[in-house]
Formats: structure tokens, sequence, C-alpha cells
């Protein structure tokens, strides 16, 4: 594991240059005014300590020029202060267009990550380095959130909805994965490692590949098996919507609004169906609430994502930023691309 | 001023060789006996009541933090179990938040002094004061039992969907206990806002009052209007927990973070809640042990109210990666940078306060010291938290931990011990030992900082919160940080040995040992039952000191 | 602000001569005194505001995300009864109206008539939401168990097979809210009801003068503040999406 410094994380992403950077000036300026008032304090209790028992102070009562100017600087050195650390911010939540993707998964106590490549990992993650990854992250039970710290990332895992965080990693090494939200017994024990690889290194990894196939492929299969294609197939006369090319797109709905395809939806539509109905269709899609797993979604997802509508390109899953609500998710979230 | 007090009644008062005099009848030998406390309606003795009982839950929650610290010195969970650990953690921020942090001052030091300070004979509401007291220690047996009955782990943050579906721990019997206690908070600040409006002594304008009394009603304003909606979201919790009816649950429409939203609204004021009253303490004491009145009065006045208004609005930072979009983020963060400046503006007129006064170096004075070098730490951190850049990597970190302690330890519970030394000759009748109490103070300040100190550090090193276990090169920060927390606390404890010493033992203080300003120096210490022998008349500002003898700076 | 200065003997509470039997130890006038207990009612409804707010933010916020929902829901609610309830209650915010200017004017039989009518109709108020009550937690044509249970922990209010089984889900938070808001103003109500019944027996003994009856008038203060609330409830939940 590398830690860094004892006293110091290891910068080991793109943006950590960033956030360190916004530390140490936050360290400075507090340093400057703890400094600036502790010496006065000190100055002002020496030299003017009391030298007799009956001596009192001189009657001052105030400086409106004083107020003003220590007001003032506090007040720009704080706007400053936010700006910088909005800017940063902003670089750390808005992610790229292109994104090598992974999906994890938080449950009581462990990390279950799904490469779409089928490959899966437990508290242990392997990406490439010098790549924009974006981990999609959801929950089995209750919340938990993903923490990287030598990335200087971390993002909730909310149960019922899918987050993201990215990040682009700079130096290959084994850093601390952990758990940052309390999640009951054994929340510290939900730790791990994310190992950053060089590319060709990555791919070497890679090509150890998964038993089961592609991310994709599994939830082709689940497909099968679940029978959705009973109602989703090709053909006039079928009782649900066609799914090819519509990962990504617009949708009208029975109601009248319009929302985007994106994995919310698709995880809201496979749980609670009735909650959004395509216009044109009635609203007797059976809930598979409680027979799929998150994983299982998530597969399902990778699936309908990679269905294309002939001669389009396959779209990138998009996650509404906030996406709102359960599995009966109201608004569409605004999609990341 | 009004004129010097001369007890009507002199006969067998107690009076020393230095003229210090301590009345023969005052509010604490008044009336004996278990009903003349339990059901009493004297704002001093029910000031007392309070003490007593938010020391016990003190040293309650000090034995959680303990705990805590102990199991921390190694990396291995290797003390208790997890489930143990847990409910460590938990218990202790429960009980020092809500039954000793949100009282301590107010309830203590509030009540015994607002009526004072204001030249009134109780507070509006006496009868209320006595019931409010009687929520606390309600509030508290129900924390108690829950801690008997197995403990709560869900965090003292109570956090949906881990306290209302997956935790087996009493969390309904912790949540009820804090819904009761909650009730004693809103009576308490219902209480001050009526006192302060309606029962000033004739001449003393909003703007004649002590800024303890400012701080105290910008304080029960956040009371009255935050603490019902925590209530509401207790109530929410239960409701979930029992009927599980899906509100906070994903699995059935609900929202886990709408918990969030609701839990904050108020527990973000709630810790203005716990630091307003400290500041008025501190400007107290820095003008009195200065002989020299506040430097910017109205500016620290209208900073309470501005800390109040604003500690509404800034929720959202707590939630900075909860899921809440970037620009909500936005929003929250920029408040979080305003509602910071008031509280330096204090900071900068204390220490304007010094110059050209007369400074002593009284145990107060001392404690008033450490608040502001601490306070301003702990403030300043709050910068680092408000920067949403920075706070992505430091949230639920060790970075928080030590933030919120130096404001609440640092802060707060300096200035608590700041004010009871000051005003104990009032209370008591009765002068701490100064030596010992200097000597306290001092290992509090040392203790202090080492144990939360580190914590920053170890904080950014990606050290998580409620970590049972933690990888091996976290370990030096923690025994460093544990090795200061048995010095602070031997530094709390040894003020409980000398105060109760000097209960009985303690030499005879006299009305104004400290020769300070205030309308509570103008009565014995003790104070008789109705405070005054007559209503006084308040002719100048506060702490006007120099009309006595000119200084030569 | 107070009168001026008064001596009294240290230790004992002040000789007001002609004191009011009424006014308490450490107020000076009988006038501070009715602004303190005031004030004091004003600040306690704030403080109930903000209580009732938290549930009317999780209204908000689900009526946001399940207008759908919510409306069928809303529509399954009894509009007759809530109509009647609001009015009984207005009502009884007039009756406790004119039993504060009874008291001003120190007519003892007719602020006695007024706050029992005051109380007949609180508790007609309740009376009528206790059947609302029943018949949603009971229905008669609906059975335990099953898909669309609202409280799966006790069986209650199974939507079993009726064109609300599509959206059981936000019809169960509807639902809960419901319950949760009526549920707290009832016994907003229930406790009022009791301080009402302490303030009757006063007024029947001849407590009230026309120099005191600050009691009848907080009482009244807090009344038409439960009053109030319900006028928020009333078309929130049950005149959702209603076009007729």
């Amino acid at each position: 594991m590398q830690p860094g410094t004892p006293l110091f994380p290891e910068q080991a992403s793109t943006v950590a240059a960033r956030v360190d950077n916004l530390y140490f000036f936050l360290i400075a300026t507090s340093a400057f005014f703890s400094v600036l008032v502790t010496v006065l304090v000190i100055v002002f209790a020496i030299k003017y300590r009391r030298r007799h028992a009956d001596e009192v102070g001189a009657p001052i009562h105030g400086s409106l020029t004083l107020e003003l100017v220590w007001t003032g600087i506090p007040f720009i050195i704080a706007m400053v202060i936010f700006v910088w650390g909005a800017s940063v911010f902003f670089a750390i939540v808005r992610v790229p267009d292109e994104t090598l993707d992974i999906y994890a998964v938080g449950k009581q106590w462990m990390w279950k990550f799904q490469h779409r490549g089928g490959q899966r990992e437990i508290n242990e993650l392997h990406v490439p380095a010098d790549t924009p990854v974006r981990i999609i992250l959801t929950s089995e039970d209750v919340l938990h959130d993903l923490y990287l710290p030598a990335f200087r990332v971390k993002m909730d895992a909310i149960p019922g909805r899918y987050t993201q965080l990215w990040f682009n990693a700079t130096k290959p090494g084994t850093y601390h994965l952990f758990c940052a939200e309390y999640c009951g017994t054994k929340h510290s024990g939900m730790v791990g490692s994310i190992t950053v690889l060089a590319p060709d290194e990555y791919q070497a990894w890679l090509s150890g590949g998964a038993a089961e196939g592609t991310l994709a492929q599994q939830g082709e299969k689940l497909f099968a098996d679940l029978a959705c294609y009973t109602c989703h197939a090709a053909g006039t006369g079928q009782r649900g919507p066609e799914l090819g090319g519509v990962f990504g797109s617009t949708v009208r709905l029975a109601s009248g609004e319009t929302v985007v395809a994106n994995a919310d939806y698709v995880r809201e539509s496979i749980l609670n169906p009735a909650a959004k109905v395509v216009e044109g269709y009635q609203p007797i899609m059976p809930t598979y609430q409680g027979q799929v797993s998150e994983e299982q979604l998530l597969a399902l997802t990778e699936y309908i994502r990679s269905l294309t509508a002939p001669g389009a390109p396959a779209p990138e899953p998009g996650v509404s930023t906030p996406p709102q609500g359960g599995t009966a998710a109201p608004q569409p979230g605004e999609p990341d691309r | 001023m009004s004129p010097d007090i001369t007890p009507t009644s002199t006969a067998s008062a107690t009076v020393t060789a230095a003229g210090a005099v301590m009345p023969a009848r005052h509010y604490l030998n008044e009336s004996g006996g278990w009903q003349s406390w339990l059901l009493t309606t004297d704002h001093k003795r029910i000031a007392l009541l309070y003490l007593f009982s938010i020391t016990a839950l003190f040293f309650v929650g000090g034995f959680f933090a303990l705990a805590v610290r102990l199991e921390l010195l190694t990396p291995a969970g290797d003390l208790m179990t997890s489930d143990t650990y847990n409910r460590a953690f938990t218990l202790h921020g429960v009980v020092m938040v809500f039954f000793f942090l949100i009282p301590s001052i107010p309830a203590t030091l509030g009540n015994f002094l607002l009526p004072l300070m204001l030249g009134a004979k109780d507070l509006a509401f006496p009868r209320i004061n006595l019931l409010s007291w009687y929520l606390y220690i309600i509030g508290a047996a129900f924390a108690v039992a829950a801690m008997v009955g197995g403990g709560v782990d869900t965090g003292w943050t109570f956090y949906s969907p881990y306290s209302s579906m997956a935790s087996n721990s009493r969390v309904l019997t912790g949540a009820v206990g804090v819904f009761i206690s909650g009730f004693s908070s809103i009576l308490t600040g219902l209480n001050f806002i009526v006192t302060t409006h309606r029962m000033r002594a004739p001449g003393m304008t909003w703007f004649r009052m002590p800024l303890f009394v400012w701080a105290h009603y910008a304080t029960s304003l956040i009371m009255i209007l935050g603490t019902p909606v925590v209530a509401i979201t207790i109530l929410l919790l239960a409701y979930e927990r029992v009927l599980r009816v899906g509100i906070f649950d994903p699995n059935i429409g609900g929202d886990p973070v709408l918990f969030q939203h609701l839990f904050w609204f108020y527990s973000h004021p709630a810790v203005y809640i716990m630091v307003l009253p400290g500041m008025g303490v501190i400007s107290e004491l820095v003008a009195a042990f200065s002989r020299k009145n506040i430097f910017g009065y109205s500016f620290i006045a209208f900073s309470s109210l501005a800390i109040a208004i604003l500690g509404f609005l800034v929720w959202g930072h707590h939630m900075f990666v909860a899921g809440i979009t970037p620009y909500s983020a936005l929003v929250f963060s920029i408040i979080s940078f305003l509602v910071a400046v008031p509280s330096a503006v204090k900071v900068f007129n204390w220490t304007a306060t010094l110059y050209k006064g007369s400074v002593s170096y009284e145990t107060p004075m001392l404690y008033t010291f450490g608040f502001i070098g601490l306070f301003l730490i702990g403030g300043l951190t709050g910068l680092f938290l408000a920067s949403l850049g920075l706070d992505v990597h430091v949230h639920d970190t060790y970075f928080v931990v030590a933030h919120f302690h130096y404001i609440m330890v640092g802060g707060t519970l300096m200035a608590y011990l700041g004010g009871l030394h000051y005003w104990w000759p009032k209370i008591t009748g009765k002068l701490y030992p100064e030596g010992w109490a200097k000597l306290s103070a001092l290992m509090v300040f040392v203790g202090f900082n080492l144990t939360f100190f580190p914590q920053f550090i170890v904080g950014y090193l990606g050290m998580p919160r409620r970590y049972h276990m933690y990888p091996p090169e976290f370990q030096v920060l923690n025994v460093l940080s544990t090795a200061g927390a048995t010095i602070l606390g031997a530094g709390y404890v040894l003020p409980m040995i000398y105060f109760a010493w000097s209960w009985r033992n303690g030499r005879i203080a006299g009305s104004n040992p400290f020769q300070a300003r205030g309308l509570e120096w103008e009565t014995t210490s003790p104070p008789p039952t109705f405070n005054f022998d007559r209503t006084p008349l308040v002719t100048e500002a506060t702490h006007s000191y120099a009309h006595e003898e000119a200084r030569v700076a | 602000m107070p009168d001026g200065a008064l001596a009294h003997p240290a230790g004992h509470p002040p000789a007001h001569a002609a004191a009011h039997p009424r006014l308490q130890h450490h107020f000076d006038t009988l006038g501070q005194q009715k602004d303190a207990a005031s004030l004091g009612m004003w600040v306690f409804i704030a403080q109930e505001i903000m209580f009732f707010g938290g549930m009317f933010t999780a209204y908000m916020v689900f009526r946001m995300w399940y207008p759908a929902g919510f409306a069928a829901a809303s529509n399954e609610l009894d509009i007759v009864l809530g109509g009647i309830n609001t009015a009984v209650l207005i009502g009884s915010s007039l009756t406790v109206a004119m039993a504060v200017h009874a008291s001003q004017e120190g007519r003892q039989r007719q602020i006695v008539w007024y706050l029992v009518a005051t109380l007949v109709l609180g508790v007609v108020f309740l009376v009528i939401k206790y059947f609302e009550y029943t018949a949603k937690l009971f229905p008669h044509h609906l059975h335990a168990g099953g898909e669309g249970v609202l409280f799966p922990a006790v069986g209650w209010f199974d939507v079993g097979a009726t064109p609300l089984a599509a959206v059981a889900p936000e019809v169960r938070i509807f639902m809960v809210i419901y319950f949760a808001l009526t549920g707290m103003h009832a016994l907003h109500m229930v406790v009022g009801i009791g301080i009402l019944l302490v303030i009757l027996w006063m007024a029947r003994r001849g407590a009230f003068t026309p120099k005191w009856y600050t009691p009848v008038e907080i009482f009244g203060l807090y009344w038409h503040f439960v009053d109030i609330i319900w006028i928020f409830l009333f078309p929130l939940l049950y005149l959702v999406n209603r076009h007729h």
C-alpha cells in the first residue's frame, strides 16, 4: 500500500494536486490569521497587564473603520476560497465525455465491482493509468460511500439510485479504498485497495477475462432467463416497446412528459414499471422488485445499452444528476453527456 | 448605577477580614428539603439542577469518548467488538450533543444569569423553566435506558436507511430521548425570548444589554425555530422504523436523502446553539478581565443575529457528496463562507478589547485566551470544509471530527468552564482555588491540542470517521490523540473536585470579587431568591469601567 | 416597561399593596404579565409552524415526485367529511373569538357558552376524523396481506386489485403523510380540548374578568393556530386535482 508520507497522502490522480494546492493555500491563510491573532493577544495581554489593583482600561468603544476592514478582508478572502473551491469541485464532478466505466455496488460490508468486460472484483479494483475512469455506484441496502484518498474523490452510494465519481489515475501503484459513510457493524471493514496499472499491464489483467462473458452478455442471458423478450421484441403488435436504440434517447411517456432513457430510467422501469409508461403502451409490465439484484440490474442495463437501432452507435450510460428518488423515481435528471 | 447593595439583614451575615460579605439568607438556604429543590421555580435553583445533571451526563459522554480513544490506540479492533465500538461512538455523540452541549451554557449560566443581568426577579415563565428541566431529565432517562438496553449504533446522526431499516439497536428509545430533550430546549428558548423582550429593568434598552444576553437571544431564536424540525424528523424516523411506512425507503418509493435534509436543517443551526452562548460568555469575560468595555458592541450583537439567521441556510454543506446537485452545492458553499465572516468579526473585536485594557490572568481569562485561539482554528478549518473541492476529500474523515471538536470543545466547553469559574462566586458565594484552577486550564489546553490536532492530519491522510479498525500507518497520530485525551480528561476531573471542595471550604467571595461591571454583580453572592433588594435602574451601557479612575496607558 | 424602582425587603416577594391575586411575583404589573404570556404563545406558535413545516416539506417533495399517485390517493379521501370539518373548525375559531370578546366585556355566561360551543365543535371535528380514519385503515371492501398492502408491518390498508395498485407505493407515501399530518393536527386538537376543559372550569367559577382573562386569550391564539394548520391541510390533502 502506498500511503504517501506519514503526514500526507499520495497524489495519484490528475485532480489531487489541485486539491492539495487549495489545501496549502488554506493552511497558509489560516496560519497567517492564527499567528496574527495569537501574537496580538499575547502582546496585548502582556503589554496591558494590570499593574495595580484598581486599574481600569481605556474608554474605547469601537472603530467603524476597523470593523469595515476586518469584515471586508475576511469576506474577500472567503470569496476567493469559494471560487477556487468551486472550480476544483467542478473538475471533480464533471465527468469527461469518454470514460472507462466500472460499476460498483456497495453492500454491507463489501464493495462489488463489475467491469463491462464481465470481470468481477470484490473490495479490490484494477484500473488503468492515464485513463479517465468513471465508477457508477449504487447500494444494495444502506448508504455507503466510495472513498479513494489518493485520488481525492468520494461519492455516496445510495440505495435506489445511481451516483458516479470519476478520476484519472496518474501513478501506478496500490492505494487505499474505504467506505466513508457509516453503514453498520463492519463499516471499517468495508475497505480494500485500488490498483493502478500501466496500460499494457491493465490489458494483460483484462485478458484474464470473465468466465461469464461481458456484462452485456450476462445481461442478454438474464433478459432471456426472465423472458423479457416475450413483450420486448421487434415486430408489430408487441406488448412492450422495442428496446433497440432506446438507451440514451428521449422517450415520450403516456402522461405526455418526456424523459431521457438513462440508467436510472431503465432501473426504475424494471422495478416499478407503472411509474413511467411509454406512450402508446398499456401498464401491463409486471414488476421485478425482489427478483433481480442490483448487479443483475446493471447487467440488464448494459445489455439494453448495447442494443443499437440499425445504423446507430451504442450510447454511453447516463446517470441522472442527481437521480431523483427511488424505484418510483420521478423527474428525469440531466444525463451527464 | 444603582446604589451599593447592603444586605438589609447583616445580623448573621458572614464577613471576612477583607470585608467580603456572605449574606445570612440567600437563594440556596432560603428553604430546604427535597421538595423545595425539585419543585422550585427559582431560576437560580433550576440552573443548579441543570448543572448537576448536565455534569453527570458530561462524564457519561466522556466515558464513551475514553472507550473510543482507547480502542483507537491500535489499528486492530482488539479492545471491543465492532458493534460495541459503534455503540460507543454513537452514545458519545448523542450524549455530548443533545444532553451536554446544547443545554450546557443556556440551561446553567443562561438560566442563572439572564434575569440577574436584565435586572428581573425571574424568567418570564418560572414553571415552564422547571418543566424544561424535567423534560431534560426524562429525555436523559430514555437515553440511559437506550444505553442500558444495549445501546444505539447509528451514529448521532441517525441516518436512514441504516437507522430505519437495518440497525437492531435501541434506536427508538434513544430517538425518543432526543425528541423529549428537544422540547426542553424549545421551552428554554421560549422563556429567554420573552424575558428579554418583556422583563428588562427600567433604563435597560436593547443596546445596554450585556452581550451574554444578545448571544442567548440569538441562540433562543435558533432553539425555537430549528428544534421542532428535528423533532418531526425523529417522529418520521420512528414511523419508518415501527410501521415501515416507506418515506425513507427507496424500495417502496421513499427517499433516503430526504432524511438528511430534514436532519441537517436542524442540526446545522444546532451547532450555533452550541457555540453562540459560548461567544456570549467570552464577550463578558474579555471585558471583565480587561476592565474595559467590549470593542465594537453593536457589531458583536448583530453578528450573533447574523450567525443565527445565516446558520439556517447552510445545512447542505453536510451533503456535498450525498447526491445533491452541484448547483445547490454551490449555493450552500457560498453561504457557508458568509456565515464565517461574523465569527471572524467577533474574534477581532475581542482581540481589540485587550488593547489598552487592564488585563489580568485569572482562570476565566485563561479560558478566554484558549477559546480565542482554539475557536479561531476551528472556525478557519470550517473554511476548508465549506470549500467544495476540498470537502470532497475530507468529508467523513477525521478532519471533520477535528474541526467540530475544536469548536465544541476548544470553543464551547472552554467558554463554559471560563464562565463557570467567573460566575462561581456569584452562584455559590465562594471562591474556587485559583492555583488548581489555573493548572486545570493549562491541562485542558495542552491535552486538547494534543488530542485533536493530529486528527486534522490523519483525516487529510484519508482516515474515515467512525472506524473501529484502521490501516497501520495511521497509528502514530492516533496514539498521540489518545495520549492527549487522557490529559484532557484529567483536566476536566480536577475542576469537579475543587469546585465541590470550594462549596464548603472556599473563601467567601463577596458580591463582586473581580470588581466587574454588570447587574449580577450589584447583588449579593449568592443572590437573594428574588435577586435584588430593589429593582435596578439602568443609566449607562454595559461594561462601563472607565468612569472610575482614568488610566494612563 | 415596568414601573420605576420599587423597594422590597431582601428575600421576600414584592409586596404589591393592592396586588391583583393573579399577578405573579416576578412581574411588576398585570399588563407586563399579559404581554409576556401573549408573546410566549406567539413564540410557541412559531415553533409549531416549524414542527408542521417538516412534514409539509416531506409532502411537497413527494407531491412533486408523484403527481399522479398523489392525485389518485387524494381523490380517495372523503371531501364531504373534510369540508364539513373545515367548516366546523372555522366555526370553532369564531366561537373562541367570541369567548375572548365576552371576557373583555365581563359577560360570564357568554364566556361559558362560547367556550362550550368551541368544545362541542372541537369534539365534532375529532369524531368525524375518527370515522374517516377507520374508513381508511380498515376499509370493508379490502382485505389484509398481499400486494399493495400499505403498512405491511401491521397489515393495514390493502389496495388489493383497485386501480390504485398500479401506483401503490405512491399511494402509500401519500397516506403516510396524510396520517402523519392529520394525526399530529388531531393530537394538537386533543391537547387543546384538554386545556379548554380547564379554562371552561375556570370560567364557570367566574375567574375571568375584564382585568384578567389572559388564559382565554392565549388559548384563543392557540386554537386559531390549530385551525389555520387545518386550513392548509385541507386543500393540500383533499383537493389535489379535483376538477368537479
